[in-house]
Formats: structure tokens, C-alpha cells, sequence
């Protein structure tokens, strides 16, 4: 009986710690790495006054967050209002629980992953919602109405381009797309060459769906003050920016599991250990797609709404429904090899 | 301890209890953000529901459509409006013996198909994907692929005249609006907007002023 409680209750518990603990770290070390790379990139310094190279600037920001007083508006829906940002950081957790870390390492290695994770992504476009609606406020309510707008259309480029892998791999399993991509030609069996419109859609529109710089009208401070969550203060804006950074190392870790051969290597197999697949080839593919965001902030200028949806609608859409028919022949005619068969 | 068929039960009522509350809450709320947020929890319980009855495919495609998309859109919808709540509350006491009477139509019908059911067989039979080894998922797409290709094809096709017959319903012609060719905007080339003109430098006549006259103008 013991024995069953620990097997069902404690271990799921423990392991599901090692995930999040890590990813909240992780966040706090992302906001430091943007701050400092963006500094770089303007040529200035970046944090650098708390702790050796600044490092302890996140935890301090952290600490002044939750000390913070948490202000509600006058007028405002006080439930929806204290609700909105645990709603945008609880699917922003779950989808985790789906990730393949390496062969063995996932909590939950469903059938369905694919699908369990664009469920979970497409939910946390309400915590975005309701904050804007129970602030009473104008600035907030725009901003809402801009978010949902922006992320129900890339949603569905995004659809696609996980409809295109899926045709390759025949499976939802993130961890059988992974050895899909397996193969002796090594980083040319990769989905992300044969798929390679599809691939870039598909990260363009995750920083899309992350509301991420070019595609920050939600926020838009030079119009919107800071769009929909203007109003919050404290712990509770540290929640929605808990929620946007890790949905941000998400979209980094699928585009890494679905495009680029997740934890397996790049080079010959005759390297020794870089030849091997290792979890550390999927945090260097990680990493450089969650430098991407901060690159592509630091570099564009903000899209203007019109524009948001045309490249949305009218480019995107399109690409990825003719590419799918092109995955359909590449994998009827056999052009693609998949897995280690091939 | 736990046993799993119990857990199991427990599990339908709460999220069956949870479904119930949140589809009275729809009828019965006087916000309307409210009742579109109780329709969302109807729409998660009851895919909470199918997933415990295996049905994995339905209920995640639920939350993705449902839940991610159109719900989103319904709220919205709703948030842009300024309903009168007084109008709501007449309307209710109105049309309530209507709507009573119709409820009661839909139970009697659901219980004689119930009934009908019943009598016919007596339980469904076994899981057809667990019969072939397959997960739901990959049954579903196989059954809809092959065995029921035309149908499903035939029901797209519904969907897609359905799509543009509500874009032609809706689409007006408005006079005088002027748009943006993102095409032509990308293709314009320097030369369309600047001319640069060549011309002699405009030297200025030597001052061969007389003495003693203001040459500056």
C-alpha cells in the first residue's frame, strides 16, 4: 500500500518538480541572457551591479516582484481579475508535461502528444482575455482583442506546420518524431530540410503565439501603454511573465523536437561523444532558438496590426496547406526516409 | 487501497457534476463574459469525460476547436458588447414557459431513445481500437481514411461551401476605401520616389559690385 502511494503520488510529484524548478530557473536566467544580450547588441552593458556579471539581477527583480503590493482596479472583476494570470501560467506548465527530454526522460509519453500540446497552447491565449476584459481598462481590453485576434491566426499556420511533421512521421508521439529524424545521413534526415518552409513558418509563428517582439502589438507600449496587462502589479504580473518565458523555451524546445532532430547529433557517429545523441545537442538546439527571439527583438521593428494578419492569413496559410500536400507526396512516393530504416 | 475502478467512478461524477453546474451557469448567469467562461468549463468537463470513457482523439480535438478557437472568438464577440440587462431579465420571464416546454420535448425524447437503446442491446460492444491494438487516435484516423473516406470527404466539402457562402453573406462593397498593395509597397524601387536631377552647379555671379553699393540682398 505504501508502496503504491509512492509509485502513483510521490514520484509523478518529484519528477514533475524536476521540471518545473529547473524551467523557473531557466526563465529567470533567460530574462538576464536577454537583458544582456540585447545590451550587447545596443552596445551597452546590461545588468551587471547584483552579482558577478549580473547574475543575481533576475532573483533580485524577482524578490522586488513578489514584495510588491498587488493593486486591483476600481470597478474591476475581482475573481476573473486574480484568476487571469494563473490561467495564462497553467497550460504554460502542463504542455511540459509532454516533453521528451532525451529516449527515456519524459513524464508522460502519451500517444497524443502533438495534440496534448496544441490544446495546451491554444489555452493560455485566456489568462491573455480575461486579464484585458476584468481590468476595466481601455488600454487592457486592446490589448486583449489584439492578442486573441494574432494568436487564433497563427494558431492555425501553426496547426498546419505540426500537420506537415505529423504526415512525415506518421505519429503524435514527440518521441517517435524524434526517431523519425534518425537515419544514417544524420542532420540530412532531419525534418527540418525537407520541411524547411514549414520550419521557419512554424517558428515565426510561435513567436507569434508567445505575443514576442515583431509581434508585440498585444503590449505595445508606444500605443497601449503595456496592453493587457497594464494593470497588474506584483506577483501577478510576475505570473504572466513567468507564463510568456516559459511559453517562449517551449516554442524553443519544439521547434528543436519536431524540426531539428531533438536530442540527436548533428555530426558523424564517429566523433565519440559530440556523435552521440545526447540531451545536451537538445539544449544547444534550444538555446540557439531561444537566442533567436532575443535576436529578432533586439533587430525588427513592431508589425503593424493589418500587416499581422495579412502575413498571417494571406502568406502563412497558404505556404503551409500547399506544403502539406508536398509532404503527402514526399512521404507516398518515398523522397523522405524516416527513421533509422532508411 | 486505491482502487482504480472506483477512482474511476468517482472521477465521472465529479466531472459530470462539474459539467452540469457549468451548463446551468450558461442558462443562469447575468454576465455574459461569465456564462461564455461556464460554457468553457462545460466544454473542458465534458472533454474530461470522453478522455476517462478513452476517447482520446474527441476530447483533445474539443479543447483545440472548441475551447481554443471558436470559444475565443464568442468571448470576443462578447466583450465588445454593451447588453442591457434589464432587457435580458424580461425577455427570461417571457419566454420561460416556452423554453420549459421545449426542455421537457428534448427529456422525453432522450429518454425513449434511451429506452429504444437499451432494449436493443444491452452493451456496446468492445472498444474497437483496443480490438486491433491500435490507440484511438490511430484507429480514428484509419476508420475516417479508408472505411469512411466519402462521407468524411463529403462533410469537408459541406464545411468549405459553408465557410464562403458566410464570407459572400457578408462581404460589402464599400466605396471610397483605400487600401494598401503590400506588393506594390515591397517592389517600389528608390528611383519612383526620389528623382535626383543633374544640373550645373549655380555659381553665383561674380560681385562686380560698385563701390560703395550694398551688395548683400
Amino acid at each position: 500500500m505504501g508502496e503504491q502511494i509512492l509509485n502513483q503520488i510521490i514520484w509523478p510529484i518529484v519528477y514533475i518538480l524536476c521540471i518545473v524548478l529547473p524551467l523557473v530557473i531557466a526563465v529567470a536566467m533567460y530574462v538576464w541572457w536577454e537583458r544582456k544580450v540585447i545590451g550587447w547588441m545596443h552596445v551597452r552593458m546590461g545588468p551587471n551591479k547584483i552579482g558577478p556579471f549580473g547574475l543575481l539581477q533576475a532573483f533580485a527583480d524577482v524578490v522586488k516582484l513578489l514584495l510588491k503590493e498587488v493593486i486591483l482596479p476600481t470597478s474591476a472583476n475581482k475573481a476573473l481579475y486574480y484568476l487571469a494570470p494563473m490561467i495564462a501560467l497553467v497550460p504554460a506548465l502542463a504542455a511540459w508535461a509532454v516533453i521528451p527530454f532525451d529516449d527515456k526522460m519524459v513524464l508522460a509519453n502519451v500517444n497524443a502528444g502533438l495534440l496534448y500540446l496544441l490544446a495546451m497552447t491554444s489555452l493560455g491565449v485566456y489568462g491573455i482575455i480575461l486579464a484585458g476584459w476584468a481590468s476595466n481598462s481601455r488600454y487592457a481590453l486592446l490589448g486583449a482583442m489584439r492578442s486573441a485576434a494574432q494568436v487564433i491566426s497563427y494558431e492555425l499556420a501553426m496547426g498546419l506546420c505540426l500537420v506537415c511533421v505529423l504526415v512525415l512521421s506518421g505519429s503524435l508521439n514527440l518521441t517517435d518524431i524524434v526517431h523519425a529524424q534518425a537515419g544514417s545521413k544524420g542532420i540530412g534526415d532531419w525534418f527540418m530540410w525537407p520541411l524547411l518552409p514549414v520550419f521557419i513558418i512554424y517558428f515565426i509563428s510561435g513567436v507569434a503565439e508567445t505575443n514576442r517582439a515583431p509581434f508585440d502589438v498585444a503590449e505595445g507600449e508606444s500605443e497601449i501603454v503595456a496592453g493587457f496587462h497594464v494593470e497588474y502589479s506584483g506577483s501577478a504580473f510576475a505570473l504572466f511573465f513567468l507564463a510568456e518565458y516559459a511559453n517562449m523555451i517551449l516554442v524553443s524546445f519544439l521547434a528543436s523536437i519536431l524540426f531539428m532532430g531533438g536530442w540527436l547529433s548533428p555530426l558523424p557517429a564517429s566523433w565519440g561523444f559530440l556523435g552521440h545523441a545526447s540531451v545536451l545537442w537538445l539544449f544547444a538546439k534550444v538555446f540557439l532558438f531561444a537566442f533567436l527571439f532575443l535576436w529578432f527583438r533586439a533587430s525588427f521593428p513592431r508589425y503593424r496590426y493589418d500587416q499581422i494578419m495579412r502575413l498571417g492569413w494571406k502568406v502563412f496559410i497558404p505556404i503551409t496547406i500547399v506544403w502539406v500536400l508536398v509532404a503527402g507526396c514526399m512521404k507516398y512516393f518515398g523522397w523522405v526516409t524516416v527513421g533509422t530504416g532508411g | 487501497m486505491i482502487d482504480p475502478q472506483m477512482f474511476q467512478l468517482v472521477c465521472f461524477y465529479a466531472f459530470a457534476a462539474v459539467t452540469v453546474v457549468a451548463a446551468l451557469g450558461v442558462i443562469s448567469l447575468r454576465n455574459t463574459v461569465q456564462a461564455v467562461l461556464s460554457l468553457v468549463l462545460t466544454f473542458f468537463s465534458t472533454a474530461c469525460i470522453w478522455l476517462l470513457a478513452e476517447a482520446e482523439f474527441l476530447a483533445i480535438a474539443l479543447i483545440v476547436v472548441y475551447v481554443g478557437a471558436v470559444m475565443v472568438l464568442f468571448l470576443f464577440v462578447v466583450m465588445m458588447l454593451d447588453i442591457n440587462q434589464e432587457r435580458v431579465r424580461e425577455g427570461f420571464i417571457k419566454y420561460l414557459p416556452v423554453g420549459i416546454i421545449v426542455a421537457l420535448v428534448m427529456l422525453g425524447e432522450m429518454l425513449a431513445l434511451i429506452g429504444v437503446r437499451a432494449m436493443h442491446q444491452a452493451v456496446m460492444g468492445a472498444d474497437p481500437a483496443a480490438a486491433v491494438g491500435m490507440s484511438n487516435t490511430e484507429w480514428l484516423g484509419h476508420a475516417l481514411y479508408t472505411q469512411f473516406l466519402l462521407p468524411f470527404e463529403i462533410a469537408a466539402l459541406i464545411l468549405t461551401v459553408g465557410v464562403v457562402a458566410a464570407v459572400v453573406l457578408t462581404l460589402r462593397h464599400r466605396t471610397g476605401v483605400r487600401h494598401q498593395q503590400a506588393s506594390q509597397q515591397v517592389r517600389v524601387k528608390a528611383a519612383s520616389r526620389i528623382r535626383v536631377v543633374k544640373m550645373a552647379a549655380e555659381v553665383p555671379a561674380a560681385p562686380q559690385a560698385e563701390p560703395g553699393k550694398e551688395t548683400t540682398p
